[in-house]
Formats: structure tokens, C-alpha cells, sequence
């Protein structure tokens, strides 16, 4: 063969080639389009949009939506922009997802390594927390929020997520830790590491891929939940899904399009950055194991 | 009191118990092997000798501390796992340190102690990789490196050779050896492999279903095997255990077996301990070493009875330094080691030597030793 392009010997011709990249790049566009649709009115001005061309490029291209989506458009009855709220889901999604993945590591680790009576049960229960829809725990959990006195703060936004991640990422640990050799923990015991000396020293540093996916995962799902924020934090702790509601329900004044597109396009920009940045490692990590490496 | 003392220990999961009350004692410097098939206990027992696993009733001992109880890490001893368990984010100087950092040594004596491991093992060279990046032989010698820079009482080795191939195994069981001969350690190596456990200890324990079946040199194990058990697992090819006739002949005790024509074999035994007796016209079980039947040149001349046994050759295996020869005695296979040039054909008639010294009689019915 003049030029092996693939990596097995089997050549399928040109003209199969040009018909699989063609579908792609067609599927591709269609999954494109609305996004294309959103950037492309978000840099328009409001009256090329009630002028009923939405798919057209701006005539006259401006940042202005962005800006004022970002610091001075109305959400509620405040002009701030969604800036203040940005801040509160970054506030409310770090903090939320490291612990839920620390703490999903050491369920791991101790449901793994350290066997006890009872620990089939607690996984159990653990993987059943995964199933449980959002609304039936709301109750309760504003009765909690309550008596901690957290109610309506990003404080206690962050405990909702953790605790609602636990299950998750103890179950992305434990089937992962599942797979890691026990006896290089007994080798560990042996040379006189303890628990939490064996977590940092020899699990965690092995454990790359699985935090990316356990930290892609509680972020999207934190970054994105709009039942939990509208839910627990009002007005000034909104996180960014229930300030962005407020800006396109805003029943004062013009419905100022291009301003909700760049504000959506925000309140999406972090999960995309986070899946364009790790998203390899979240293949990678969930396929761990599942192949003999 | 020995270096390391096992008394009466047992392991039970539950109300099933694996380990029945094991009796040893290993001496300072002594190379003892734990032998047996899979699931005979022996790497339980290194686990408890280790403090991995608890112990159920009894006590072990090293240097005269009791060590029931006492974690992994404070019983001063080191152990070579089977998949070598190196930390794969360290690099090889990092694993073979970190017993010594966690025990709180300081960083200069660490180092100090690691080069002279790494000179020791000849693995100076590698000790900036990552554990992945080694072979299985340097990983093994990485292994070691990590249980001898402890400078423990105790060394535990749980199957180390078994993950490499069959030349790069001879080669490492040699190192072991020359380890062994060298530092004077004490050890406790936990094989499956027969050949591993002659060439290696100073004393074997034989382990079959959670007991101790024979522990002894490995000279008297092979020799003198306290039951059938001992007898065909130790050796290779298997010791030959037929059935055989206690019948006395002229005032001596003959074994009688069957030849593969159906004709009646006597062979004289000498010097019958007393407690042949008992088996008089009685069925036995003889058990005879393959090196022990050869053609009449190759017989030991320092044996005092050996005697002829004419038999019907089966099949011959040449394996170059040996031929070995199977016939049938007893209606069972019975094999012979003969020199790689013995004269021996398929289907024509031999007159085997076989030598009676050797000879070991057991019960047919408890398959323990008679007169042991």
C-alpha cells in the first residue's frame, strides 16, 4: 500500500471516506446551530433582532449586550448585572465540589480497603442517594437549612450540593479504588504509613482520572442546577441559573434579546471550558479498569 | 525458644477453620519455605506472621515478643509481595525509602541506606524511574531493595518469583540464594513451586489443608516423607507410590508388585524397622523415587540392595540430561530416571534396577509413613 493512513490494513475507499466526514460535519452543524444562533444575536444590536432576522450575521457588530448583561442590565430590581451572581455560583461550585470529591475519596478508600461489618449496606444506601429525585428531598432539606440557620446563603447552597454529590463520587471512587491493588496498601501498612498517610501518599496520586471525572461531573451538575438555588437562596445568594431566569423574566421594560443570549452564553461558558479542558481525562477516566492496562 | 515462634496457631473465618493449630519454630538465619497447593493456608499464615491477617487462637513470637496484635509496622519485619506492590507514582529510590520516612528516619540516613541497598542490588541506575517504566526482574529487585533497607528481623516473602518467566525465575532464586548466604537473615518464603522450596531453604514446611503436613530439611523431606502426601508433592517428576504385598520369604520381608505382563515382583527389604511387622501379609503402599529405578549401570554404587526388576518398557521421554522411562507396575504408571544414553526401547523387555534403600513404605489406608 502507497500510504497507510490507517491503522489497520483494511483501506476503505475515497468515496466512503468523503460520505463518514460529510455526515459528521452535517451532524456537527446541526448540534452547532443553536449556539451559532445565540453568539451571533448577542452581538447584534436589539433592533436587528425585532427586525425578524435572527439567523443573519450583525450588520453592525457590538459588545454591548455582553456588557450589559455582565454589569448593569435589571435582574429583578436591582441593575447589577450578572455579575454579582457569577460570583455566587463560583462561590457556591468550588467549594461544593472539592468537598464532595474529598469526601467521595475517602468513602471510596475505606468501602474498598478497609473492610467492616456492614459495608455492602452503607454502599447500598450511599448508590441509592444517587436515585432519589431533587424535589423530594426539598422539604426537608429547608427544614435543615433552617435550623443550621444557612437558609437562604451560599453557605448553605454549598452543603446542599455537597451532600447531594456524596453519592456520586463515593460511587466514582469506590468502583475505581475497586480496581487499585490492595496489597500495595498492605505494603504501605507494613512500611508504617497510616490511614490518612496511605490516602495522600499512595491512593490519591494514582487517582487522576477519576477526580477529573468526579470533579467534571459535580460541577456541571452543581454550575447547572436551577431547583436547588431557586429553591434555598434567594434574591442577593442567587447562583447564575436563577439570576439568568430573572433577567429574561424581567416584566419591565423592552425584552432586550441580545442581552439574555450573551447572559445565557455566560451561564454557560464554565461547564464548556471545564469539559474543552478535561473532558479527555473524563473518557479516560471512566473507562479505567475496564480494560487491562 | 526460637527467632520466630508459631505456637498453636490457628485461623478460623467464621466456623470454618483453614489454619489448624501450627506448631514452628525458626531459628536466627534459618531460610524457612511454607510449601503447598493453592489454598493450604501458607499465605495466611505469612499474612499473620505479617500482622495482615489476625490471629484466631495461639501466639506468635519474634525474638521472644509477643506479637498478637502488634500492627504491620511495629513487628520489624518487611515483606516481598507477589505483584511486587511498588508505589507507581514514586519513583524507585521514593518506594524504597518510604518504610524509612514514615518511620521517621531522617533524610540523610535514609539516603545513606538506600545507596547502599541500590549497590547491593545493582540498581544504582534506576533509581529516578517510575516503577512502570522497569522490567519484571528490576521490579523484583526493587522489591527486595524496599524489605532489605529496614534491616528487619524478619523477612516474609509471599510468592516473589511467581510472576516472572522460567529463566529470568532461576536466575532471581539463585540472587535470593546468594542474599541469603550473604546478610544471614532470617526468612520466610511462602512458594508453591517444589523446585523453589528444595533449592532455597534451610528447612521446608510442607502445608496441605490447613496443617502442617511435615516440616523438616529439605533433605529429610525429600528422604523421608512423613506421609503420601509429602511424597508426591516434593520431587519432580512425582515419587512413584504403588501398591504393593508385605510377604515374608526366606525369613526377609518382600514387597510384592505386579508387573505390567501380570507377573509377581518380590522385592527384598532390608533392615525392616520393627514396625514393618505389623503389615505382614498385609497390602502397603510403596512409594519409590524415580532416580531410584535406572538401568543396571546407572544404579548407585553405594547402595547395598539394589535389586533386579524385569518389566515391560512403556514409553521413554528423552529430556536430554535424563531419559524417563514409564512402565506399569501395579496397574499404575511408574516412572523411571535413567541416563540420557540408557538403552531403552518402546514395548521390549528391561530389567530395571531398583534400589531398595530408597524405598519408603506407607499405609494404604491412613497414607501415613510405616517405621518413619
Amino acid at each position: 500500500m502507497a500510504v497507510a493512513s490507517t491503522e489497520n490494513a483494511i483501506r476503505s475507499s475515497n468515496f466512503t471516506r468523503v460520505l463518514v466526514y460529510l455526515t459528521l460535519l452535517l451532524f456537527a452543524l446541526f448540534y452547532l446551530l443553536p449556539f451559532g444562533i445565540m453568539l451571533v444575536n448577542s452581538l447584534k444590536p436589539l433592533d436587528e433582532i425585532t427586525g425578524g432576522n435572527m439567523v443573519a450575521l450583525p450588520q453592525t457588530w457590538t459588545i454591548e449586550p455582553w456588557l450589559s448583561a455582565w454589569s448593569t442590565a435589571q435582574i429583578g430590581v436591582e441593575p447589577t448585572g450578572l455579575r454579582p451572581y457569577f460570583m455566587n455560583s463560583i462561590m457556591m461550585a468550588v467549594p461544593a465540589v472539592i468537598l464532595s470529591t474529598v469526601v467521595g475519596a475517602l468513602n471510596g478508600y475505606v468501602l474498598t480497603k478497609w473492610h467492616f461489618r456492614g459495608a455492602t449496606i452503607i454502599f447500598g444506601l450511599l448508590l441509592f442517594s444517587c436515585f432519589i429525585p431533587f424535589q423530594i428531598v426539598l422539604i426537608p432539606m429547608a427544614r435543615i437549612l433552617g435550623i443550621l440557620e444557612i437558609a437562604g446563603t451560599t453557605v448553605g447552597l454549598i452543603l446542599v450540593h455537597f451532600v447531594y454529590g456524596i453519592g456520586f463520587t463515593t460511587l466514582y471512587f469506590r468502583n475505581y479504588y475497586a480496581a487499585f491493588p490492595t496489597e500495595l496498601v498492605r505494603a504501605a501498612q507494613i512500611d508504617g504509613a497510616g490511614f490518612f498517610q496511605i490516602f495522600w501518599r499512595i491512593m490519591l496520586p494514582s487517582s487522576g482520572p477519576i477526580i477529573a471525572v468526579s470533579c467534571i461531573w459535580q460541577f456541571t451538575n452543581i454550575w447547572n442546577d436551577f431547583l436547588f438555588g431557586a429553591s434555598f437562596a434567594s434574591g442577593d445568594a442567587a447562583p447564575m441559573t436563577v439570576a439568568l431566569n430573572n433577567l429574561v423574566n424581567s416584566s419591565t421594560g423592552v425584552r432586550e434579546y441580545n442581552v439574555h443570549f450573551a447572559g445565557a452564553i455566560m451561564a454557560a461558558g464554565p461547564t464548556l471550558l471545564v469539559y474543552i479542558l478535561a473532558g479527555r481525562y473524563f473518557v479516560r477516566g471512566l473507562m479505567a479498569g475496564s480494560v487491562k492496562g | 525458644m526460637g527467632f520466630l515462634d508459631i505456637n498453636g496457631v490457628t485461623k478460623a473465618y467464621g466456623a470454618v477453620e483453614v489454619l489448624h493449630h501450627v506448631d514452628i519454630s525458626v531459628e536466627e538465619g534459618e531460610f524457612l519455605v511454607l510449601v503447598g497447593p493453592s489454598g493450604c493456608g501458607k499465605s495466611t499464615l505469612l499474612n499473620m506472621i505479617a500482622g495482615l491477617e489476625g490471629i484466631t487462637s495461639g501466639e506468635i513470637s519474634i525474638k521472644d515478643r509477643v506479637m498478637n496484635g502488634v500492627h504491620p509496622s511495629k513487628r520489624n519485619i518487611a515483606m516481598v509481595f507477589q505483584s511486587y506492590a511498588l508505589y507507581p507514582n514514586m519513583t524507585v529510590g521514593q518506594n524504597i525509602t518510604f518504610g524509612l520516612e514514615m518511620h521517621g528516619t531522617p533524610k540523610a540516613d535514609r539516603d545513606s541506606a538506600m545507596a547502599d541497598v541500590a549497590k547491593l542490588l545493582q540498581i544504582e541506575n534506576l533509581l529516578d524511574r517510575k516503577p512502570g517504566q522497569l522490567s519484571g526482574g528490576q521490579r523484583q529487585r526493587v522489591a527486595m531493595g524496599r524489605a532489605l533497607v529496614r534491616d528487619p528481623d524478619v523477612f516474609l516473602f509471599d510468592e516473589p518469583l511467581s510472576n516472572l518467566d522460567a529463566k529470568l525465575r532461576v536466575d532471581m532464586r539463585t540472587e535470593i540464594k546468594k542474599l541469603h548466604q550473604n546478610l544471614g537473615t532470617t526468612i520466610v518464603y511462602v512458594t508453591h513451586d517444589q523446585i523453589e522450596a528444595m533449592t532455597l531453604s534451610t528447612r521446608i514446611a510442607v502445608m496441605y489443608d490447613g496443617y502442617v503436613q511435615q516440616l523438616g530439611t529439605p533433605k529429610e523431606i525429600y528422604d523421608n516423607p512423613a506421609n503420601v502426601f509429602v511424597a508426591t508433592f516434593m520431587g519432580s517428576p512425582a515419587m512413584n507410590v504403588l501398591s504393593a504385598r508385605l510377604v515374608e520369604q526366606n525369613g526377609a520381608l518382600h514387597a510384592v508388585v505386579t508387573g505390567s505382563e501380570g507377573q509377581d515382583i518380590a522385592l527384598r527389604i532390608e533392615d525392616a524397622p520393627a514396625a514393618y511387622g505389623a503389615y505382614k501379609d498385609s497390602n502397603i503402599l510403596l512409594g519409590i523415587r524415580p532416580e531410584a529405578i535406572t538401568d543396571p549401570e546407572g544404579a548407585d554404587r553405594n547402595a547395598r540392595n539394589v535389586q533386579s526388576l524385569p518389566n515391560t518398557v512403556g514409553v521413554t521421554e528423552p529430556a536430554g540430561s535424563d531419559t524417563f522411562v514409564t512402565m506399569t507396575i501395579s496397574g499404575k504408571d511408574c516412572v523411571a530416571r535413567m541416563r540420557a544414553d540408557a538403552d531403552v526401547h518402546p514395548g521390549q523387555p528391561f530389567d530395571f534396577a531398583i534400589n531398595m534403600d530408597k524405598a519408603v513404605l506407607f499405609d494404604p489406608k491412613t497414607e501415613e509413613r510405616i517405621g518413619a
